[in-house]
C-alpha cells in the first residue's frame, strides 16, 4: 500500500493526465460531475455522489454508431471509430464500480458490444472508499463494501493523505509509473478509518433494507401483486431515475437527418417513457403501472434471473434523492416486506 | 394537521367525496409522496408537513376523469395552476372538492444538504403550521437550522396567502416573500445578448432530457407531447447537439408562455439543478412590460394577453430591450 499527502494531489492528477485522459469528479456551478481533468478543474473529492453516475464514460447518453453520406447516386457508410485512447476514471465509489460490473454483464456477453468493450479495455478504474456515507446509501443491501470499491486501484482519502492500493495488473502498471509521487504505507494504517466508515454506515436509515425474497423467484411471485398499482400512482413518467442510475442500460437506436446523409446513433432510453420498446404492432406495456413495474422487476427479479443472481441495483441512492415524487426502489423493496428488524 | 385529517375523514365518510388526493407519509421524515386515499382507514398514512412541496393540481386531470368526486389539497400557489387547468378544460370543477390548505413555505432537502447536513436520520420541526427551527439528527451529530433557511427557492418569492379557488380553507398561510421576484430576470436582462446566450447555454448543457420538468408542469398537459411523437424529428430521448438541448426548453417555455403561473415545480424537480423557472419568469416579465401586469391563474378565465387581441397591442419588435 502507498500514500500521498493531500497537498500533492494536484501533482498526482497532472501526472496521471500525462499518462492518459483523466476523468474525475469536478464541481461545476451547481453540481459535481465526472469531467475531464485540466489544471483549472475544480476537483471535488468531498462530494460523495456525483449528480449523474460515471456510467456515461463507458456508455454515453448519446453516441453515433455510423454515418451515411449521400453524394449524387453514391451512398457511403462510415462506421464510427472505436475508442482507442487509454483513459483513467478516478474517484469511483464502490456502488458505481459495481454498476460497471452490471453493465459488463450486458454489453460484454456474446455478442459483445464493440463500442462498450473498447472503452472498457482502454479504461482504468480508480476506486475511492466512502468515509462519510449519506442517508440515501444502501449499497450494503447488495453485499457491497463501501470501504473496498474494487477498482484497478483502490484509494481512500483521510484528513492528511490519499491512500493508494493497486488491485489489478493494470493498476500495478499505473502505480509503477507514479512511483516518484507515492510513498510506502503500512497495511494497517487504514484499519481504524475503515472501521469508522463501517460504523457510520450502520447508522444510516437504510442499513436494514433487504432483498431477501427477490431474485429469480420473484419474477412470478411479485408480477401480479396489487401493490404495484398504488406504488406507481404518483409516478410522473419522467426518466430521472433511469438517467441518474449507474446500471440502467436500455437504449434506443435512432436516425438523425444531417441534410446530406443520416447519422445513426443510439441514446439512453427509459422504461418510464410511453414509447419504450415500441414495436410495429404497438407497445406491450400500455400503462404507467406496467412501465413502473418493469423498472423494479428488471433490477430485482429479471436481471438476477439471467445473471447468476446478480441484482442490477447497487444501492447508490441517486434515484432516492432525485425522484420528483419521492418514489424509489427502497420504498418498493419495503412495500414487498424487505426490511429486517434486528 | 389533526383538524385536516378529521375533516378529510368527515368528507369521506359522509360521501361528499370518493377519494382524497394528498400526501402519504414516506419511509423517512422528509419524503412524503402524493397519494390517493379512498377510505377513512387509509388516512392513517396521511401526512401534511413542510416536505409536501409537490403541486397536486396536475394529478387532478386524471382524478377528475374518473367517476366520483376527488378532494384535493392545494396550497395557495397550487390553486393558480388549478385555475389554469380549469380555464383549459383539463379538469372538471364539479368533480373536484378543493381544500385550500395553509402553507408557510415548503422545504428543500437540497438546502439542508448544502448546509452540510448528511447522514440524516430524523428531522423535527417540519410541522406544516408551527415552529421556527428544524432539528436534524444525523449520523454525524445533531444539527439545527432555521425553517426559513431550508425553503424551496420558489417560496422566497411566494405568491401570498390567498387561495384563488377553493371550496373550503383549512389552516393559516404565511407570505414567505423575502426576495424580489424579478431580481434574477433583471440580472439576465442587463446582460449582453452574447452573455445571456452563454448563460442559458451553460445551464442547459447539463440537461439530461429526463423530461421531469415537462411531466411535472401543470401547464404541460398535452395528451401527447410533440417531443414524444415518433413522427417528429425531434422526438429524441437525448440531445444530439447543443441546438437540441436548447430547442426542447425554448419550445416548452414558449408553449407555456402566458399560461405558466410560475409555480416553480420545474426547478424543484430538475435532477441537474437547472434554474428552468428563469425562462418562464423572463417571459412573464416581458408580458407584464408589454401588456400590463398579468398573473396567470388568478382567475379561471382563459383570457390571457398572448391569446387576446386589442388594437392597442404593441407591434412586433416594438419595445424590445426596453
Amino acid at each position: 500500500m502507498f500514500k500521498i499527502a493531500r497537498e500533492a494531489l494536484p501533482a498526482l492528477f497532472a501526472k496521471m493526465a500525462e499518462i492518459a485522459d483523466l476523468f474525475l469528479p469536478v464541481k461545476n456551478n451547481i453540481n459535481t460531475e465526472y469531467a475531464r481533468f485540466t489544471p483549472e478543474s475544480a476537483v471535488d473529492l468531498e462530494t460523495l455522489k456525483t449528480a449523474k453516475s460515471p456510467k456515461d464514460l463507458f456508455f454515453p447518453q448519446s453516441e453515433t454508431l455510423y454515418t451515411c453520406h449521400r453524394d449524387g447516386k453514391k451512398l457511403s457508410v462510415v462506421p464510427e471509430k472505436l475508442a482507442e485512447a487509454p483513459f483513467i476514471v478516478f474517484g469511483m465509489r464502490a456502488c458505481d464500480i459495481q454498476g460497471v460490473a452490471v453493465l459488463d454483464r450486458v454489453f460484454l456477453s456474446e455478442p459483445q458490444d464493440s463500442f462498450y468493450a473498447a472503452r472498457r479495455q482502454n479504461g482504468l478504474l480508480i476506486g475511492m472508499a466512502c468515509t462519510e456515507p449519506e442517508e440515501s446509501c444502501f449499497c450494503g443491501t447488495f453485499g457491497i463494501d463501501h470501504t473496498a470499491p474494487g477498482g484497478d486501484v483502490d484509494t481512500m482519502l483521510t484528513k492528511t493523505h490519499l491512500y493508494w492500493m493497486p488491485c489489478t495488473e493494470k493498476g500495478q502498471v499505473l502505480t509503477e509509473k507514479l512511483a516518484d509521487l507515492l510513498q510506502e504505507a503500512k497495511e494497517d494504517e487504514l484499519d481504524k478509518e475503515k472501521e469508522k466508515a463501517k460504523a457510520l454506515m450502520e447508522a444510516m436509515p437504510y442499513k436494514d433494507v433487504s432483498v431477501e425474497g427477490w431474485g429469480a423467484a420473484a419474477a412470478d411471485k411479485n408480477f401480479d401483486s396489487p401493490l404495484w398499482e398504488s406504488l406507481a400512482k404518483p409516478c410522473l413518467a419522467c426518466g430521472t431515475c433511469t438517467f441518474v442510475c449507474p446500471t440502467c442500460q436500455c437504449y434506443d437506436i435512432k436516425d438523425y437527418e444531417t441534410g446530406h446523409g443520416v447519422k445513426r446513433y443510439r441514446c439512453w432510453d427509459s422504461c418510464m417513457y410511453s414509447d419504450f420498446t415500441m414495436m410495429a404492432h404497438g407497445n406491450n406495456r400500455t400503462t404507467q403501472m406496467q412501465r413502473f413495474r418493469q423498472r423494479f422487476m428488471h433490477k430485482l427479479a429479471y436481471f438476477p434471473a439471467n445473471n447468476d443472481g446478480m441484482f442490477s441495483c447497487v444501492g447508490c441512492g441517486r434515484c432516492v434523492e432525485k425522484c420528483p415524487s419521492a418514489l424509489n426502489i427502497v420504498k418498493v423493496i419495503k412495500a414487498f416486506g424487505g426490511e429486517q428488524h434486528a | 394537521m389533526q383538524e385536516l385529517v378529521a375533516r378529510l375523514k368527515e368528507l369521506l365518510s359522509a360521501g361528499t367525496v370518493d377519494r382524497v388526493l394528498g400526501w402519504k407519509r414516506g419511509d423517512s421524515d422528509w419524503n412524503p409522496e402524493p397519494a390517493f386515499f379512498t377510505s377513512v382507514e387509509s388516512l392513517a398514512d396521511f401526512v401534511y408537513d413542510g416536505f409536501c412541496g409537490a403541486n397536486l393540481s396536475k394529478y387532478m386531470i386524471e382524478a377528475t376523469a374518473q367517476e366520483g368526486r376527488t378532494a384535493v389539497l392545494l396550497k395557495p400557489c397550487d390553486t393558480y395552476s388549478f385555475n389554469r387547468l380549469l380555464a383549459e378544460h383539463r379538469v372538471v370543477r364539479e368533480k373536484a372538492y378543493v381544500i385550500g390548505v395553509g402553507c408557510r413555505g415548503k422545504l428543500d432537502m437540497g438546502k439542508l444538504r448544502k448546509l452540510g447536513m448528511k447522514g440524516i436520520q430524523h428531522i423535527e420541526g417540519a410541522d406544516a403550521f408551527a415552529g421556527d427551527t428544524l432539528t436534524v439528527d444525523t449520523a454525524y451529530g445533531k444539527k439545527t437550522c432555521a425553517y426559513q433557511d431550508a425553503l424551496l427557492d420558489r417560496c422566497h418569492v411566494c405568491k401570498g396567502k390567498t387561495h384563488v379557488v377553493y371550496d373550503e380553507v383549512i389552516g393559516a398561510s404565511a407570505d414567505t416573500t423575502d426576495m424580489d421576484r424579478f431580481a434574477e430576470v433583471e440580472r439576465l436582462a442587463a446582460m449582453s445578448p452574447e452573455e445571456r446566450f452563454a448563460f442559458f447555454q451553460g445551464e442547459l448543457s447539463r440537461c439530461i432530457r429526463c423530461n421531469a420538468c415537462r411531466n411535472v408542469c401543470p401547464a404541460c398537459s398535452c395528451r401527447k407531447c410533440v417531443f414524444d411523437g415518433d413522427s417528429f424529428d425531434s422526438a429524441q430521448k437525448a440531445n444530439v447537439d447543443s441546438f437540441e438541448e436548447k430547442m426542447f426548453h425554448i419550445i416548452r417555455a414558449f408553449h407555456v408562455a402566458g399560461r405558466c403561473t410560475d409555480c416553480g415545480e420545474c426547478s424543484r424537480v430538475c435532477p441537474q439543478g437547472i434554474p428552468l423557472h428563469l425562462f418562464n419568469r423572463k417571459l412573464i416579465g416581458d408580458i407584464n412590460a408589454f401588456y400590463g401586469e398579468y398573473t396567470a391563474g388568478e382567475t379561471a378565465e382563459n383570457k390571457n394577453p398572448l391569446v387576446s387581441f386589442t388594437t392597442e397591442d404593441r407591434e412586433p419588435g416594438e419595445g424590445r430591450n426596453a
